[in-house]
């Protein structure tokens, strides 16, 4: 037989692609040609490939080898393909059987002494060759765990070429020098993840006072809406934003798998952690580009930004003034439809992007404790809030702004603060009650039903909605911002357990959206 | 073109001559050896009973420096081609009639491993 078929998976962004990697052994000069749009690190698989079996053991074969990739007009990229590579000019050559991995999904890079390196973006393509109706995959064995997330795969964990041969062939695996294979590439983002021990022992009674600033992140928390805390430094804003993924539950189960492989396509996973299951928490640096901030990168590699990093979690953006304001205003799209399309010239990726927003500012670039002692001109102290846009502040449910701690509040305050727990179990409770309403549709979140939905299926009493239509009347709300004080609305009954908002659920929710301090 | 210090001659002569025997095992009949013409030479021409073949016979005492095969890349295809059109030029054979083969032969002891490439061109 001169022709044999793998398979193997192509990435674009979090969505992977089945392709088939044929090859043929025909008459010619001989040589190794590779087509089907290979990048440049795909056509150095030429070299890696021919390395790999020699130092494998295999004999070359000596012919004129064409190895396609298909659908061909996909541009394929990375050395994902290598061991797909490998193993279809084997089987073309009847060193291992061709039946043996016909409709095999092979993924992982070659080293040069014939081991199968750690790829990153393995669960993405596992759960397209799942998908796709492929039940064997060979993974690099550094991505097993990660591969064997996805149900209903049998995983074949490779450590090397040769040990892959002899499976295929049903040999005795050779032994191999149990050398532990080098981490994954990390990231090279300028962005980094809040190192998880930082954030392990927070806890909400950590702050003192800010009452109404906890009711907001509880609120936040049970349904998943945007934030902005705007105050005086030293007030607790940051303090507070942080400790919102500890009120947060874990993920559930399709979400965690999401999670992570968004998080395999960047890199960020973390090696001993196959699976994210607390929600992500991001925060980006204010120097951070609209590349950093929505995805993208040069060249074919898309990488997904920090709103598909904090994807069913939090985007902390601390100092938000301080913002490029193209890097804010890039945040509107995502944030109205949970996802970001990135359209460079070698194709179009999605990523999932649905976060929970969390800005938090000071009242001026001077950023006195006291507002008394601000030297800012009047000028200036207007201009630094506008840097946040009106459209951008339009989307965020909850406004606050927040005032220093008064002293009896920083003495006293600690010993009736709650802990995390205590407001978790509430908000876990209120979440319960969301996830029976929404039970028969695809939303897990007062935030995330649509507004069309939202007015026709969850409308509150009209008695209820006195106080939001007089601010529809005045000009004060928007439509859309009627749909967010809805949602919020019933998020605070659902906190309350009722069945639906009442006026003060209304009224609470108008307060909140427009900032005015209650 | 071939290394043409003594040995290396003697090893190519020896490689051909091997080629020229496991050819007339295979029952072709041979036409020409080392027919030359202005711009180069080629090493055997023979008939396989269907058409006419032009064989370059590439000889190596070890696979150190790669496979005798492989030196056989894209140039000095288009080489021999040029020159098996010339021959069967001169010898009023169509062109199409024509077909190239590679011989690779490796040194082993007394005798050659010889590896037949079909139709390289």
């Amino acid at each position: 037989m001169t022709l044999a078929k793998t398979r193997s998976v192509s990435l674009v962004g979090v969505d992977g692609f089945v392709v088939d990697v044929e090859a043929a052994i025909t008459s010619g000069v001989p040589g190794l040609h590779l087509v089907g749009l290979p990048d440049t690190a795909l056509s150095e698989a030429r070299d890696r490939v021919r390395a790999a079996i020699f130092n494998s053991g295999e004999d070359w074969p000596n012919r004129h080898v064409t190895v396609s990739l298909f659908p061909a007009s996909l541009p394929k990229k990375g050395s994902t393909f290598d061991v797909a590579i490998a193993v279809a000019l084997l089987a073309a050559a009847e060193v291992v059987p061709p039946r043996s991995c016909a409709g095999l999904v092979l993924i992982g890079e070659l080293g040069l002494d014939g081991r199968v390196r750690a790829i990153p973006g393995v669960l993405p393509a596992v759960l397209a060759a799942a998908n796709a109706g492929c039940r064997r995959v060979v993974v690099p064995r550094a991505n097993a765990a990660e591969a064997g997330l996805v149900p209903d795969v049998e995983v074949l964990a490779a450590g090397t070429l040769r040990g892959l041969l002899a499976v295929l062939r049903d040999e005795a695996p050779p032994i191999e020098d149990e050398e532990p294979d080098p981490p994954p590439p990390r990231s090279a983002a300028g962005l980094s993840l809040r190192s998880p021990d930082r954030r392990t022992g927070m806890d909400l009674a950590d702050v003192r006072g800010q009452a109404e600033a906890r009711r907001a992140l509880e609120i936040s928390a049970a349904g998943g809406h945007h934030l902005f805390f705007s105050g005086p430094p030293g007030c607790g804003k940051t303090m507070l934003a942080e400790r919102l993924p500890t009120l947060l539950p874990p993920l559930e189960a399709d979400a965690a798998l999401e999670v992570t492989a968004i998080h395999s396509v960047a890199g960020t996973l973390p090696p001993d952690q196959p699976l994210i299951t607390r929600s992500p928490f991001y925060a980006p640096h204010h120097t951070a580009t609209r590349a950093a901030m929505v995805g993208g990168g040069s060249g074919r590699v898309l990488q997904p930004g920090a709103v598909s990093l904090a994807h069913r979690g939090t985007l902390f953006l601390d100092e938000a003034p301080e913002f490029m304001s193209g890097t804010l205003d890039a945040l509107r799209q995502p944030l109205e439809e949970g996802e970001v399309r990135i359209s460079r010239a070698e194709g179009t990726a999605c990523f999932p992007a649905r976060f929970t927003l969390v800005l938090a500012a000071n009242p001026c670039p001077c950023a006195a404790a006291k507002q008394v002692d601000c030297s800012c001109a009047p000028a200036i102290r207007r201009k630094y809030l506008t840097r946040i846009s009106g459209p951008l502040l339009d989307r965020i449910d909850l406004k606050l702004e927040l005032t220093p701690a008064s002293r009896a509040e920083l003495r006293y305050d600690l010993e009736f603060a709650e802990a995390s727990r205590v407001v978790a179990e509430r908000v876990l409770t209120a979440r319960e009650r969301t996830l029976k309403r929404l039970d028969d549709t695809p939303w897990r979140s007062n935030s995330e039903i649509p507004g069309p939905e939202l007015r026709r299926r969850f409308t509150p009493p009209p008695e209820a909605m006195r106080a939001a239509d007089d601010a529809l009347q005045r000009g004060s709300l928007s439509a859309r911002g009627l749909d967010r004080v809805l949602r919020v609305a019933w998020t605070i009954a659902d906190l309350a357990g009722h069945d639906q908002p009442d006026e003060d659920d209304v009224g609470g929710a108008l307060a909140l959206w427009t900032g005015r301090r209650s | 073109m071939n290394n043409h210090t003594h040995a290396g001659h003697d090893l190519g002569a020896r490689g051909e001559e091997a080629a020229a025997g496991y050819l007339a095992g295979l029952g072709w009949r041979l036409i020409e050896r080392n027919w030359r013409c202005r711009e180069g030479e080629l090493d055997i021409i023979a008939h396989d009973g269907r058409q006419y073949v032009v064989c370059e016979v590439k000889t190596r005492r070890s696979v150190r420096f790669g496979d005798p095969v492989e030196a056989v890349g894209d140039g000095k295809a288009a080489r021999l081609r040029r020159l098996a059109l010339r021959w069967a030029a001169s010898h009023g054979v169509r062109g199409a009639d024509v077909r190239i083969d590679v011989l690779g032969l490796v040194a082993e002891g007394d005798g050659f491993v010889l590896d037949h490439l079909r139709e390289v061109c």
